[in-house]
């Protein structure tokens, strides 16, 4: 019975408790059966079949608009009361719950089919000692299953055994959390010893004890059984269905939890739904809509009360009321009467149009081939179809910077050498030349091992290094042996580096091209071809980089037996230790660094020391003692490192670039001319995110000051932040100007903007920004950093990431946008209002999680300024319009009210009424939603400035709602009154009757609809031919439907529904009826125009100006010109290119953020235990210093 | 191939899809808005002027006969409060009434637009259909049975309140009444006789047998098919008083077309001198407050007299240059400056 039940769908209520600890046995069905785990088969689809139709419905109408006229169709059904058809709200309800069905069933078979396909994926398993391919929806817990190289993981396994050396597998989480680096899972001892030996496997039994499913991607916990012999069970051990096997030829898995259990599924499904301001917006007027809609209808009961006591008791004779004279149970009738009729102020068809409209404009984003990045093949994604108007209101961006502003491709641009420098073109002159994309290229084909991808365009450093330069190679030499790269061998002979941070991997491929080829590493000795011969090193020690340290070094001892101390490290730091005799080259390698710093490289010096075999016994025995100390081993061991590395020789400097995307600067300074504040939130380092700050133009020399923010306690960090704003605004109150808010002088929490006079920049550390964000101080870190033009937040968490945005979002009432590609800003994306995913690289987690998602950086200033402008634009332009035609449609009924009697008599016939939204205005205005644009999109760059209406609510807000209201007010007055007075006294041209209620409706609705269309066109600045189409479509259909719904047949057919036979015969072939409209439609639209047209020569907005302009010059403006970073010498320069710090050590030891300390594990690999979402940039995937183990 | 390969994602390159569909992008600039009004106040002043002209030139003449007000040309006053009453209304024409001339009866604080007023009629019965003889819709109430529960046909208050007084018009000539024949066919719109409104199918070749089974509305003096025993083309549910009656007027004021005068000697016109209507008074509007007017007209092409509709189009015509006077001054004086930023 359950099991039907749960095939429909349902759940089967309280019979099952929750699960507390899952216990399971490898290889046995019958025993894991009992226990009723779900198996491997996941389902994500929200219906089938048979419970479509029921589920859908309620979902559907539990939203309020639906539910609203449900209650309607209710009160339709209702004799006493119904005014109105009962077809009048059906048919309006039906087109859009089976519209709204339609899609929901669509999205559901896409669903359907994604499971069908992941739950047919074949999988080897361990079925009665044999290996048997098997779908993956058959797999069950407790199973047994062979995994090979680059599949994905099936279910979450507990790793039993693997091809690699110490039961090693690599995995990569791209899937999971978007990290791209490998990581490493090793297998118990126990079970790795069963190997591929399937009969042992197969006689495995195992038994595991562990917590429940959860979602939690870090933790795991439970015990193994084997034999009597428990050993306990750690994350370490757990392989994570969404994993992909690598560089493991085969491993084997326990099945620990299957299909909608595993911690991938756990954790899917939660997104919170966003809604955009204008959601917020329409919300509160359709309460007050409704409110209004209550006022209306009291009036007119009112009317009604006093009507019928006095006139309808009188006119009893002609007209007895149904239950004798009772004017307060009438009225009490006619308000609900009235709420029917006048229903059509919140029309259902609105939010249908608006579902449109977005789809239509997110439709525009996936089809814009100026967000196609030809190279990684990615067009944009509008990945959230609700959100499009906003994308125009946007105030604050927060910007990840790794792989968002910057490429996370660092390449090795310059180096200096002996007192030269090498990567500069020179012409004749000596001046440097523009290095593009067509630049030759130095040819790097005499060597075999060679990257292809590399690219470096001064030919003279080859040239130095193949002819022997000993300096040139020793540099190399240098690079090739001091790092933490791991080697990895592709099959096809290939070489590939595993390098935790793409600098390292740059300098070592530097090498590789030269001639330098690190090959292999073992913790004893690291293998390279030197120019064409193996080399063996003896690895000796790694003294390893950490934060105070800021350099590594190594040493090795050559084939011949010479020991070498190479350091790389930064320039101050190396400098200090330099031998007095490299003062010379010092003097040049520094200007050479100033040079490169200030080209935004990434600089490192480079030393190196040949070290007596005496001496360095020594010193490896103190070494030894110094890393087994049990007290204060990291200061004892960083003495120890520093004891050797001094009076060093020095090599050279190297220069990466830390590459920014194509069109940053200018994206940014086109973002900031539209009044978006864009600040910078990244894990980096200080000086590397200053470094940016300063190469992507956010931070800029002629600031008047870039305050640093950097202090650990909370008096420091208030301080700094205190200080900061009286120099910014003197005279600036220490009480924050909080908004004032209209109601009873409530205090808001909304902290208003300041200005200051000159530009300023805050780069604020993520320990700082820790103080910052707390209650007392976070109003004060608002004020400030929204004073300064720039903002960059480094070394912060994704949490703090997230509570940043949170802040602004909190405390400005501004639209903020978060845009980033990593794991790390998953939080962040998802608490701000628009949550945008760079894609087109490996990790998904951040598009997943995403709203929209493109390739490029740049392509944000085209989401906003183009599209995000003319969303916003049609948005507030189709509800304008919308509220004004359904106002005035409805405001005619009330005039009517006081003529009729109050007697809920309808204006028009039912049957306009009932497609007056559906079909006669619905395409117009959609076309008009769709097509309209200000000026196009070239303009819309050029004139960033047009953007800053949208921020400001200045096309859609309360007030514009309100004159919306007038302007409804007035037409509908016209269109009911001129008809009045035009037809009440009148006849026929042939003597006959015209101003009966028949052709008084045909008149109104007539008047009505040709006034509505001419206040459309005038809305209306884009005439495409699909608009002409709608409109003068719209307006044959009416006459076309008219004229067949008043004809004989339809009559005959259907006598009572049709009621108005030959209506349209006899009145609209009468020259006064015309006359009137066209009175009526100019009336209503020339008031509009003067007022638009004297508006604009007074107060000409922004948008006036640009429009005027473009009619001027009627070439298309010339495209944004492209311009290049001017060069410039600097003598900040980036302190150290490692990025791949040793994480965040420093906030580690303020242990603020973290929620257990990272602990290391005695083994060659070791990896942090609890990097989950929290630590996740750049995360330090240590490869612990081998130095560690004692050797020998 | 393999570049197809490489660019399979592009976006097609359409101008749909790229939003560069040609369009017009009209603005609304000084030398079209002005002018614009200019051209519009002109044609609206032309036409306020032929429709006022038009309008002034039909003759009208009413009379109210409530009997409410003690009136020298009328007696009505003595039938305020009776019914099957008989009054008469003098009045004299200086000018002839150019013909054709159209009697019409009026109505005022009548609510024939009353929503349960409107919905209380049968529309099936008034097409003939026998089946709501007998079960005439619930919309009738309380005019669907009568006290013995037998069905009223026609149903509803609307056809209950049929309007009941009669006229008959004499010319006063040498102390002489003569009596100027009345038109009363054709005073319904066509569709509403040939096509809306059927009577049912004759039994034995009689109407009265059709209606077999079933009483008159309340208020009537006598049933339906004996509305005009002389004519029976006019006769049931096809009379043209009750066609004309059974249109609802759209407001509470409205007049009805009763008779048209275009007979003999009165084809050019209703000539000069004196008249008397002589008034079958029967309709009670006292009770709510209504009045019961007559009116003697001619039509033009715009159909009756109706001062407003060339009032106002003079109206808005000059508003509309007086309009584009004031924006030219505005734009000659304000125009934004078309500074070049």
């Amino acid at each position: 019975m359950c099991s039907l039940l749960s095939s429909l769908g349902i759940k089967c209520g309280g019979e099952e408790k929750p699960e507390e600890e899952r216990h399971l046995r490898a290889n046995d069905r019958e025993f894991n059966i009992s226990y009723k785990y779900a198996n491997n088969e996941i389902n994500t689809s929200k219906y089938n079949v048979f419970t479509f139709l029921p589920l859908n419905l309620l979902e559907q109408l539990q939203r309020l608009a639906n539910a609203y006229f449900l209650c309607l169709l209710g009160l339709q059904l209702i004799p006493a009361i119904s005014s109105l058809s009962w077809f009048t709200t059906v048919v309006p309800l039906l087109l859009v719950l089976s519209m709204t069905a339609a899609k929901d069933a669509t999205d559901d078979i896409n669903r359907h089919k994604s499971d069908r396909q992941v739950n047919n994926r074949k999988v080897e398993v361990l079925v009665n000692g044999q290996l048997k391919s098997e779908k993956w929806r058959n797999v069950q817990v407790g199973d047994i299953i062979k995994l090979e190289n680059n599949q994905f993981v099936t279910a979450d396994l507990l790793l039993l055994s693997s091809s690699e050396p110490l039961n090693l597998v690599y995995i990569e989480t791209a899937e999971l959390d978007g990290e791209t680096n490998l990581k490493v899972k090793q297998a118990l001892t126990v079970t790795g010893d069963l190997g591929d030996n399937i009969e042992s496997l197969a006689a495995f039994r195992g038994e595991v004890r562990c917590e429940p499913p959860n979602n939690r991607l870090d933790k795991f916990m439970g015990n193994l059984e084997v034999g009597g012999l428990t050993s306990s069970l750690d994350n370490d051990k757990i392989l994570l269905r969404g994993c992909t096997l690598r560089n493991t030829q085969w491993c084997f898995g326990l099945v620990v939890f299957g299909g909608p259990d595993t911690k991938l599924m756990q954790n899917s499904g939660k997104n919170r739904f966003k809604r955009t301001s204008i959601d917020h917006l329409m919300n509160v007027l359709v309460l007050c809509i409704f409110g209004f809609l209550a006022f209306m209808c009291t009036i007119l009961a009112i009317g009604k009360g006093i009507w019928e006591s006095q006139e309808g008791s009188a006119f009893a004779a002609f007209l007895p009321p149904p239950d004798g004279n009772n004017p307060p149970f009438s009225a009490f009738l006619t308000f609900w009467s009235y709420v029917i009729i006048l229903n059509t102020v919140v029309p259902i068809s609105l939010y249908v149009s608006v579902e449109i409209i977005r789809l239509g404009n997110s439709y525009y984003i996936d089809w814009d081939r100026m967000m196609y990045h030809a190279p990684t093949n990615t067009p944009a994604q509008a990945r959230t179809t609700t959100l499009n108007e906003e994308l125009g209101q946007i105030k604050y961006i927060f910007s990840d910077k790794t792989g968002t502003l910057t490429q996370n491709i660092m390449t090795f641009n310059k180096c200096s050498i002996n007192g030269k420098s090498y990567g500069d073109l020179l012409d004749f002159s000596g001046q440097s030349i523009e290095i593009t994309e067509k630049t030759a290229k130095v040819d790097f084909s005499w060597n075999r091992l060679a990257d292809p991808k590399f690219s470096f365009h001064d030919p003279c450093l080859v040239e130095a290094v193949r002819q022997g330069s000993k300096e040139a190679q020793n540099f190399f030499r240098l690079l090739a042996l001091c790092h933490t790269v791991m080697p990895e061998e592709l099959n096809d002979g290939g070489l590939n580096y595993q390098a935790q941070s793409p600098d390292e991997g740059a300098l070592v491929t530097a090498a590789r091209n030269f001639g330098f080829v690190f090959r292999a590493r073992t913790p004893e000795s690291i293998t390279a071809v030197e120019m064409g011969q193996v080399i063996t090193y003896n690895l000796l020690a790694v003294l390893d980089f950490n934060n105070v340290r800021k350099r590594m070094s190594v040493i090795v001892r050559s084939p011949e037996g010479k020991l070498t101390l190479y350091c790389k490290g930064a320039d101050t730091l190396i400098y200090e230790r330099l031998h007095p005799s490299c003062s010379k080259l010092m003097e040049v390698t520094t200007q050479h660094l100033n040079e490169y710093a200030g080209e935004g490289l990434r600089t490192l010096a480079l030393a190196y020391k040949d070290l007596d075999e005496d001496y360095f016994d020594s010193w490896r025995k103190r070494h030894h003692e110094a890393s087994t100390a049990m007290e204060d081993r990291d200061e004892k061991l960083d003495a120890i490192y520093e004891e050797i590395e001094k009076d060093l020789q020095l090599l050279g400097a190297s220069a990466v670039e830390d590459k920014l995307q194509d069109g940053v600067p200018q994206t940014i300074e086109q973002l900031s001319k539209a009044d978006i504040k864009i600040w910078v939130l990244t894990g980096d380092k200080q000086e590397t995110a200053e470094n940016i700050g300063y190469s992507c133009n956010m931070l800029r020399e002629e600031m008047k000051e870039v305050f640093i923010v950097a202090g650990h306690t909370r008096e420091e960090v208030a301080e700094e932040l205190r200080t900061a704003r009286k120099k910014m605004k003197p005279d600036s109150s220490d009480e924050p100007p909080f908004h004032k808010s209209g109601f009873l002088g409530k205090k808001s929490e909304v902290v208003e903007d300041e200005t200051v006079e000159s530009e300023y920049g805050l780069v604020i550390n993520g320990h700082s920004l820790a103080f910052a964000l707390q209650e007392d101080l976070q109003l004060e870190f608002l004020r400030m950093a929204c004073m300064c033009t720039a903002v960059i937040c480094c070394r912060v968490t994704p949490l703090q990431k997230a509570q940043v945005v949170e802040l602004v979002k909190k405390r400005k009432k501004a639209v903020t946008l978060a845009i980033g590609d990593g794991a790390n800003d998953v939080s962040m994306i998802k608490a701000a209002h628009i949550g945008v995913g760079i894609s087109g690289q490996e990790g998904m987690q951040a598009v997943l999680s995403s709203d929209y998602s493109f390739a490029q950086f740049r392509f944000l200033q085209r989401l906003l300024l183009v599209h995000g402008r003319w969303s916003y634009l049609r948005m507030c332009k189709f509800l304008r319009y919308f509220f004004y035609k359904n106002f005035t449609f409805t405001f005619v009924h009330f005039w009517y009210g006081f003529f009729c009697g109050f007697s809920a008599q309808t204006v028009y016939d039912e049957w306009f009424i009932t497609l007056y939204n559906l079909i006669y205005t619905a395409l117009p205005v959609l076309g008009m939603a769709l097509f309209d644009q200000d000026v196009d999109h070239r303009w819309s760059f050029r004139c960033p400035e047009l953007y800053t209406p949208g921020q400001l609510n200045l096309y859609f807000s309360k007030r514009a709602f309100m004159r919306c209201m007038m302007h409804s007010c007035y037409s509908s007055l016209i269109l009911f009154f001129i008809p009045y007075a035009a037809i009440h006294d009148t006849v026929r041209d042939d003597g006959k009757d015209i101003a009966d209620y028949q052709s008084f409706a045909l008149l109104a609705q007539t008047c009505l609809l040709v006034a509505v269309n001419m206040q459309l066109g005038l809305d209306t600045t884009y005439w495409t031919a699909v608009n002409q189409f709608f409109l003068w479509g719209s307006m044959s259909v009416y006459f076309a439907v008219t004229f067949t719904m008043y004809s004989n047949g339809m009559f005959l057919i259907f006598t009572s529904t049709f009621p108005f036979i030959g209506v349209a015969r006899n009145s609209l072939n009468q020259p006064n009826v015309w006359l009137t409209i066209l009175l009526t439609s100019i009336l209503c639209v020339l008031p509009v125009l003067a007022y638009r047209f004297l508006y604009m020569q007074l107060r000409p907005t922004i948008n006036d100006k640009v429009r005027y302009k473009v009619r001027q010059d009627k070439a298309p403006p010339p495209d944004v010109p492209r311009r290049f970073r001017p060069r410039r010498i600097s003598t900040r320069r980036s302190g150290y290119a490692f990025s791949h710090s040793r994480g965040y050590g420093d906030l580690v030891t303020s242990g603020r953020f973290l929620l257990r300390p990272m602990k290391s594990r005695p083994a060659l690999f070791s990896r942090s235990a609890s990097s989950g979402l929290t630590l996740s940039e750049e995360s330090p995937q240590i490869f612990r210093p081998i130095a560690e183990e004692p050797i020998a | 191939m393999k570049k197809q390969t490489e660019t399979l994602n592009r976006p097609d390159n359409t101008a749909f899809t790229q939003q560069r569909l040609p369009a017009w992008q009209p603005m609304l600039s000084a030398g079209i808005v002005i002018p614009g009004f200019v051209v519009i106040g002109l044609a609206f002043i032309g036409i306020g002027v032929a429709l006022f002209v038009t309008s002034q030139n039909i003759q009208v003449l009413e009379r109210d006969y409530t009997g409410v007000e003690q009136n020298s040309d009328n007696d009505c006053s003595r039938c305020l409060n009776r019914t099957n009453c008989v009054c008469a209304v003098q009045f004299n024409l200086a000018k002839q009434l150019e013909g054709p001339v159209f009697f019409y009866y009026g109505l005022s604080n009548y609510f024939q637009n009353h929503r349960k007023y409107g919905v209380s009629r049968d529309d099936y019965q008034l097409s003939g259909d026998t089946y709501y003889f007998e079960n005439p819709e619930d919309d009738c109430i309380p005019y669907q049975y009568d006290s013995r529960n037998r069905p009223i046909v026609p149903c509803g208050s609307k056809a209950n309140s049929l309007f009941n007084d009669t006229f008959r018009l004499y010319r006063l000539v040498g102390g002489q009444k003569k009596q100027v024949p009345f038109d009363g066919k054709g005073i319904a719109w066509w569709t509403d006789y040939n096509l809306k409104y059927r009577n049912p199918t004759l039994v034995d070749g009689s109407l009265a047998k059709a209606f077999n089974g079933t009483v008159k509305p309340v208020n009537w003096p006598k049933p339906v098919y004996e509305l005009d025993t002389s004519d029976s083309s006019n006769n049931g549910f096809l009379n043209q008083d009750f066609l004309v009656w059974m249109r609802r007027a759209a407001l509470p004021g409205f007049r009805k077309l009763y008779r048209r005068i275009s007979e003999g000697e009165y084809a050019d016109g209703l000539p000069t001198g004196n008249y008397s209507l002589e008034i079958n008074y029967n309709y009670p509007v006292h009770g709510f407050d209504g009045r019961k007017k007559v009116f003697f007209s001619n039509v033009s092409w715009m159909g009756g007299k109706n001062q407003f509709l060339g009032i106002a189009y003079l109206v808005v015509g000059s508003l509309c240059i007086v309009m584009s006077l004031v924006m030219l001054i505005v734009y000659a004086k304000y125009r934004f400056p078309d500074e070049d930023s």
